[in-house]
């Protein structure tokens, strides 16, 4: 068994949805994972699947209205989330929790120097002279590889992928003990993204931080994490550690996730896709969500809900199949 | 600025000299003659051609001289530097008093965007753009000269004669300010980087005066200084409503007079505190957003190195 205060978070049965007068969108339903101190993991799944509504939600800052926490628990060393009042919640983001955010372009204020951007966090959590968060923030910038001349310039004076450093150096500038990554690497080119990536692994190790890296990269995910979970409609439909799912992946759709990757020595024409298209989120099918693009649906499927299933010590599948073994 | 100030000139010029009425007819009134008439007419320069006449007025402008009236017989100049102060001291207290609750309401608004006080302060905008402004003054004419005799209906004096003018003048722009607040606040709130302030642990109302307010200031401060001109326009009604002895009233006189002098040197004291409240809008843009002044510095350093290649 895993000490309380070795698991870092906990989610529990997390139901996120997304109420308009005209519909629901039920983003993100019982999603349950654990992940131990300064370990990584990876949530995998295509755009739209609730990745990102998951993370906002672990730091609360998703959009009032229109989204609803219907439900959930995150624990961070025994304590919920959310249950801590606004202002406690304000302590944690930032300091504790940070995230970095998927869109360069637009999560950076265009009226505020960069540095100051970095530097007002910094002051915030711990409790430094404004000379001193001034000092840290050169280095930090320094540290993702920008000139910390460049202090006082204005996001619009910097490249996309310069601005996701400036993103990634807010993010790690009070040490954080969870880094939620949006997407870290997807606007950034290869040789930027080692960088990067080398980067929050360094993090990981030295200060014990723990991750949870969020991609539809599944190289990256290969490289960084120690967990995955498959997201599918808002549903974690597979999880274990990276050798259970990439070596033993077993649900149809993490299945023709890996299908779907071009082999280098394959003489094939086309891409094997997963055929259809991902459920609208606000009208579910019924039973398993996949069943309506799964090749191996029955009839079954449609009418029942279907439980996550322990197959090894870790390795969790949501499959009737699986659950008839 | 400077050719639009000049082109407004010509213009108005343009229309007066087109425009049906005699100065000779205002000046004699009932001692009215013909010979007295063409006397006059050659005195004023009027007999001659137009071109002539407008290179006269744009000649004596350079000299601030904007002639005399043809009524009262008085420099207009004179009158002008005495009207003109009070003018805009209605004008700068009313956008000063606009912007402030303006922008105050627009934020409350947006705040609390779908709360009883967003639903308040948008009752109040919408009553504040449907009814106009003259409404208005007669409204508080009557509840604080009439009813309550707190403050002067009309005339010039002590800073009490400014209160009702200035409250008048100001509805209209704040309630026009306070949508346009709100809308533009709204639109900045659901930007990411305000989540992402969000996120860095700033308390809300940080989040909100730090990181949305600057950046919704934007197409507000447009905003004010086409509301400078509303107020400037709305100061002829104001100070008709007030009688207060201002550029709007003289202006309202003049025209009622068909003295064309006096209407034209209020178009043009107009028309260029008009221009030079854009210039500095344009200036206070610079200042607030970065990427404006990146644009300027740009063109600029354009102009300057185009100007070397053609040397």
């Amino acid at each position: 068994m895993m000490k309380e205060n070795d698991i870092f978070p906990e989610v529990k049965d997390l139901t996120v949805e997304y109420v308009t007068k005209e519909e629901t969108v039920q983003a993100v339903n019982d999603v349950l994972f654990t992940l131990r101190k300064g370990k990584t993991l990876g949530l995998v799944g295509e755009t739209g699947a609730g990745k990102t509504t998951i993370a906002k939600s672990i730091l609360q800052v998703l959009p009032v209205p229109p989204a609803v926490v219907k439900s959930g628990e995150i624990l961070i060393e025994g304590q919920d989330l959310m249950k801590l009042s606004e202002d406690e919640m304000c302590k944690v983001r930032g300091k504790r929790v940070t995230m970095i955010f998927q869109d360069p372009m637009t999560a950076l204020n265009p009226v505020m120097t960069v540095g100051h951007q970095i530097a007002e966090v910094v002051q915030l959590h711990d409790g430094v002279s404004g000379v001193e968060a001034k000092k840290r923030a050169e280095e930090m910038l320094e540290m993702v590889g920008i000139p910390a001349a460049r202090y006082s310039e204005y996001p619009d004076q910097f490249s996309g992928r310069m601005r996701q450093r400036v993103v990634i150096a807010i993010a790690l500038a009070c040490n954080p003990d969870l880094l939620l990554a949006d997407e870290p690497t997807t606007a950034l080119d290869v040789t930027i993204q080692a960088q990067v990536l080398d980067l929050m692994r360094e993090l990981n190790k030295v200060k014990q931080t723990s991750m949870i890296l969020i991609t539809h990269d599944l190289g990256v995910v290969a490289e960084m994490c120690d967990d995955v979970a498959v997201v599918y409609a808002g549903e974690i439909i597979e999880s274990g550690t990276l050798a259970d799912i990439f070596k033993k992946p077993t649900h149809p759709y993490t299945l023709g996730l890996f299908g779907s990757i071009p082999k280098i020595d394959d003489d094939s024409e086309r891409l094997n896709p997963i055929m259809g298209l991902p459920p609208n989120p606000a009208d579910l099918p019924n039973g398993c969500k996949f069943h309506p693009r799964c090749p191996y649906a029955t009839e079954e499927c449609a009418r029942r809900d279907v439980q996550m299933t322990e197959l090894t010590e870790g390795h969790f599948c949501r499959c009737l199949k699986a659950e008839r073994r | 600025m400077i050719p639009v100030i000049i082109a407004v000139i010509i213009v108005v010029f343009t229309l007066l000299y087109l425009a049906p009425g005699d100065a000779a007819s205002v000046i004699l009134g009932s001692t009215y003659t013909e010979e007295a008439a063409v006397q006059i007419r050659a005195q004023l320069g009027l007999d001659q051609p137009y071109i002539v006449q407008l290179g006269n007025y744009l000649w004596n402008l350079c000299h601030l001289d904007f002639g005399e009236s043809w009524v009262s017989g008085v420099s207009v100049a004179s009158e002008l530097s005495s009207r003109v102060p009070r003018t805009l001291a209605i004008g700068t207290a009313s956008i000063i008093i606009t912007a402030l609750a303006g922008i105050l309401l627009g934020v409350t608004a947006a705040v609390n965007q779908n709360k009883w006080q967003d639903t308040v302060s948008m009752i109040l905008a919408l009553l504040g753009t449907s009814l106009p402004g003259f409404f208005f003054a007669l409204l508080l004419v009557l509840v604080f000269s009439y009813n309550l005799g707190w403050l002067p209906a009309y005339g010039m004096g002590g800073i009490r004669y400014y209160i009702l003018p200035v409250l008048a003048n100001s509805v209209g722009g704040i309630a026009m300010l306070a949508r346009q607040t709100r809308s533009s606040m709204l639109e900045v709130i659901h930007s990411d980087y305000i989540t992402m302030a969000k996120s860095k642990g700033l308390k809300p109302r940080d989040v909100i005066y730090q990181h949305t307010l600057p950046n919704a200031m934007i197409p507000v401060l447009t905003t004010i200084g086409m509301q400078f001109a509303g107020v400037l326009g709305g100061g002829v009604i104001i100070e008709t409503v007030f009688s207060i002895p201002g550029v709007g009233y003289y202006l309202v006189t003049g025209c009622n007079n068909r003295d064309y002098n006096v209407v034209m040197a209020c178009t043009i004291v107009i028309s260029v505190t008009f221009s030079i409240v854009m210039l500095l809008v344009d200036l206070l843009m610079a200042a607030v957003d970065p990427r404006i002044k990146a644009q300027f510095a740009e063109s600029a350093l354009k102009k300057k190195k185009g100007g070397k290649a053609h040397a």
